[in-house]
């Protein structure tokens, strides 16, 4: 190569970043369906996030102020690789603050700190498809959708609780959405489904490889899957946090030696280290910096 | 015209080709609420063909099909959604396959093969959906402490009994079945036709059975249908086809059969 | 104290300082040109153009340099690069049957016109190591080294003549479907199918078509003929309105010939496989065209149950770059599914145990639960 590429903002080309915004919008309109697209080769492997980042190249403008987080942590290698790239390719305000974010893209976890009106939660999705599962075909799964086929997902459930007594899903929990489309949350745990019920949020879900954009307007009805006599029930955790105490936050469990001793942290690092004014000093690592 | 008297479902001059190979030619046919009907001939005769095509599973080169729906309104099954049809064929009917594996998830408890048609139409309470599921296990005669278990723990006639269960717990009106009875042994084959005979009774169904067992075709039957070649050769009832056949193959067929 | 883990962006850049060191090796030995492995590394710079859907040597050469050799990570490279190529429409279809041969072999003839030409090939060479390996190539080879300038007709088509094959399908109203602007959707036609083979890993349609060759999915196949060599890629710009030659490409092709099947409007005649590759690649081209038969079973009214005949199983898991991103994407953080499932685990054994009459087992905390109370 003679000459180094020059990239456009954001990576994408802008008649790509067209066809992907169609797809957005398709996605809003009918929430919780998931919209076929055509899934560009990224910088990173596929199963790496290329669909939330095709999602947010496309969304992205010059004034956003991006956080990207992975298990709920802005430092954890995926999510520092994709902050990166849109630094590079974009040159846009970062943030480790979900507070100050208006697009936050994530892998696995939904923020603890209540989303606001005009922020975008962007999700990597790696099987978009709730089915799958239990029913390999996409020409079958695409069916069940259409006629709202949903029975199957049910004896799932069922099996679940005749063999074990519980619902045995933890993460990727299968939810209804707004009594239409049963959707795929992305694996984040269980603890987060009722995050996504009524957002003031926008959320995108975004599948690279599997070629889908699923969408949730703001204040959507998203209902998690359950029996009337075996209703769905939230983990909780019995002890709290034990850096800054809170109880109702999804714990990471820590082996800290190994005889056995763990401790439980928040899994979102934002929320913790806010809750926890006292120990910023000395922490040595990213807190809310901004780079240009 | 009462509903006992407009057929259920009937065909007419349905033909399917496969290239140029026969599969069924011109092939009419009624079957009513409350009677079964026996498709009867050797293999290659055309009769799975006729049952794939009146239970929708292949298309017609030529000809149709008609049901009466719940409403009492006959329409062209052909004509329908693909929804619609496949609606029927969760709710108002049932299938019976040869090979219980195709009936069946096999790795689905039975209980959850039997509760499925039940969530698929809404029913949101497991101890319902259970309770519901013991009582049909019941009625087909599997001990309610099979429940749970895996269909591969089944013996042959409990699958197909499972699959019984499985399809009647939607009250379907209509009950296709391909050679249920294939591969049994005969005391477990007798079970099996009590079973459809008081069902059959109990809840009024229609039951077209496809076999090639001249026996079983006389203990369940009403009326028989005789193909060979893809074509209807002879109908009439039951006793009087088998005892005083008139068509030279059908006098075969009987004088072959080594039951008698 | 725990301290909550920082430093993540810190070891990134201390991981890519050691790749680049791990990717020069010991540095007394001299360093590998882009020049070297175009020109002596040719087979994996073929494969690599070919699964990545770019044909440019130089490119391709310097992908395997920066990829360290690992061809699947040189193909996402260059595969990702194509992705930023501005698009400016589609070629003419090339005509192999004007192409230049430099190699030309049908097993179902011994003797056909153009005759059967070896060219540069593994074929018949003994598989042994060779001490004084590379040997030096003779400056005078025996083999002819100029192509064959004059067009050499398809085996295919002389069996056309008699009608003895089906024809191949001609050019219909609908436009070619393409892979690399619209997501892929079941059913899909032979058009993109046949595209998805093309860049499809040569690894898993092998295994796919020697699956098919042992008895899954038979198709009985011939080589017709494997062809390679030079032909012309001609583009016509709309604005010119005329066709302007761009140059020649290196492509290898491959046509089976298979079991014959008639119909209720045909006789019975031999059906056709077709594969196609970039560069000198045969064993991906006899793959493809393996695989394209294969593939075609349902629509030319066969029974189609096994893997290799399954159109959404082929095409869904054939593409290495979405493959060994999904596979490799194991080696991300999972912890918090992780723990929702370590949670779920504790719950169940302390109910399994509680329900045998024994106590918890004395190294389990329990931290989480479902708001029921298990002890």
């Amino acid at each position: 190569m003679s000459t180094p590429p020059v990239y456009n903002f954001a990576y994408l080309d802008e008649q790509t970043k067209r066809t992907i915004r169609r797809a957005i919008l398709k996605a809003i309109a009918i929430p919780g369906y998931q919209v076929p697209f055509p899934s560009r080769e990224m910088p990173m492997p596929f199963g790496w996030g290329t669909g939330g980042v095709q999602v947010t190249a496309s969304i992205l403008g010059p004034n956003d102020v991006l956080k990207v987080i992975d298990q709920g942590a802005d430092d954890t290698t995926n999510a520092v690789s994709i902050r990166h790239f849109f630094a590079r390719t974009a040159a846009i305000a970062t943030t480790t603050r979900t507070s100050e974010a208006t697009i936050i893209q994530t892998r696995h976890r939904i923020p603890e700190t209540p989303l606001k009106d005009g922020q975008i939660l962007v999700y990597q999705v790696p099987i978009p498809e709730p089915l799958r599962f239990l029913e390999p075909r996409e020409t079958e799964t695409r069916q069940m959708h259409a006629l709202a086929d949903y029975g199957l997902m049910h004896v799932k459930l069922y099996e679940d609780i005749a063999r074990h007594g519980h619902i045995a899903t933890t993460y990727a929990y299968p939810v209804m959405v707004d009594q239409r489309y049963l959707m795929d949350p992305s694996p984040t745990p269980k603890f987060d489904n009722p995050k996504m019920h009524m957002s003031p949020a926008l959320q995108l879900f975004g599948a690279g490889r599997e070629q889908r954009i699923y969408a949730l307007p703001p204040y959507t009805r998203v209902l998690s899957l359950d029996f009337e006599d075996h209703p769905f029930e939230r983990t909780r955790f019995t002890a709290p946090c034990a850096l800054c105490g809170a109880t109702d936050a999804y714990l990471d469990e820590v082996v800290t030696d190994d005889r056995g001793g763990r401790m439980f942290v928040c899994s979102d690092t934002d929320y913790c280290e806010r809750r926890r004014p006292a120990r910023q000093a000395g922490d040595g690592g990213e807190r809310g910096h901004e780079h240009r | 015209m009462s509903t006992a008297e407009v057929p259920l479902i009937s065909a007419a001059g349905l033909t399917k080709f496969y290239g140029v190979r026969v599969g069924c030619l011109d092939v009419d046919l009624e079957a009513y609420a409350g009677e079964v009907l026996a498709v009867v001939g050797e293999s290659g005769s055309g009769k799975s063909t006729l049952l794939s095509l009146l239970s929708t599973q292949l298309r017609p080169t030529r000809g149709s099909v008609h049901f009466r729906m719940r409403d009492a309104l006959v329409r062209d099954l052909f004509q329908l959604e693909e929804a619609q049809r496949r609606l029927l064929s969760r709710t108002d009917w049932g299938f019976v396959h040869q090979d219980a594996r195709l009936g069946l998830r096999m790795n689905v408890s039975a209980g959850g093969n039997v509760g499925e048609r039940l969530m698929a139409v809404g029913w949101r309470n497991y101890a319902s959906i259970r309770r519901e599921a013991r009582l049909w296990l019941a009625r087909v005669e599997i001990d309610g402490d099979r429940i749970d278990d895996l269909p591969t723990t089944f013996s042959g006639g409990m699958r197909q009994r499972l699959q019984i269960a499985k399809n009647m717990v939607s009250a379907p009106r209509l009950i296709f079945m391909d050679e249920p009875t294939g591969g049994l042994d005969v005391s477990v084959q007798a079970r099996l036709i009590d079973l459809m005979r008081g069902l059959v009774a109990d809840h009024g169904l229609a039951v077209i059975i496809v076999t090639h067992d001249l026996a079983v075709a006389r203990l369940l039957s009403h009326r028989i249908i005789v193909m060979r070649y893809g074509r209807v050769i002879e109908t009439g009832l039951t006793d009087q086809v088998l005892d005083d056949p008139r068509e030279p193959y059908t006098q075969l067929l009987v004088a072959s059969d080594l039951r008698g | 104290m725990y301290v909550a883990v920082k430093g993540g962006e810190a070891a990134i850049a201390a991981a890519h300082e050691l790749l680049a060191r791990e990717r020069r090796g010991d540095p007394s030995i001299p360093e590998i040109s882009v020049e070297q492995v175009r020109e002596q590394l040719t087979l994996a710079v073929n494969r690599v153009m070919c699964e990545a859907s770019l044909y440019d040597p130089d490119l391709a050469a310097q992908a395997v340099l920066q990829a360290r050799g690992d061809l699947i990570e040189a193909i996402f490279l260059l595969r990702a690069y194509r992705t930023t190529l501005p698009r400016l429409g589609y070629a003419q279809p090339v005509d192999t049957g004007a192409m230049q041969l430099r190699r030309r072999i049908s097993a179902t003839y011994k003797d056909l016109p153009g005759g059967q030409l070896l060219g540069p090939t593994f074929d018949y060479t003994h598989r042994l190591f060779d001490p004084g390996s590379p040997a030096p190539a003779p400056s005078e080879p025996r083999g002819r080294v100029q192509p064959v300038a004059e067009p050499t007709p398809h085996v295919t088509v002389l069996l056309d003549r008699e009608g003895l094959i089906e024809a191949n399908a001609t050019a219909d109203a609908k436009p070619v479907g393409d892979i690399t602007r619209d997501p892929l959707a079941f059913p899909a036609d032979r058009d993109v199918r046949l595209q998805g083979l093309a860049r499809a890993d040569e690894g898993f349609l092998l295994g796919l078509a020697y699956s098919t060759q042992r008895g899954y999915g038979r198709t009985h196949p011939f080589a017709g003929e494997i062809r390679m060599g030079e032909v012309e890629v001609a583009f016509t710009p709309e604005e010119l309105g005329f066709e302007v030659p761009l140059g020649r490409i290196t492509l290898t092709e491959c046509e089976m010939v298979n079991q014959f099947s008639g119909s209720a409007h045909a006789p019975p005649q031999f059906t056709r496989g077709y594969g196609l590759a970039f560069g000198h690649s045969e064993r991906k081209a006899m793959v493809m065209a393996l695989l394209d038969r294969a593939l075609r079973s349902q629509d030319l009214g066969q029974a189609a149950k096994t893997p290799a005949q399954d159109p959404e199983f082929v095409l869904s898991h054939c593409d290495n770059v979405q493959a060994s991103g999904f596979v490799e994407h194991l080696k991300l953080p999972h912890y918090v599914d992780f723990q929702a499932e370590l949670a779920l685990l504790r719950q169940l054994r302390a109910e399994w145990l509680l329900a045998r009459g024994a106590t918890c087992e004395a190294s389990e905390p329990a931290p989480d639960s479902d708001g029921e109370a298990a002890r």
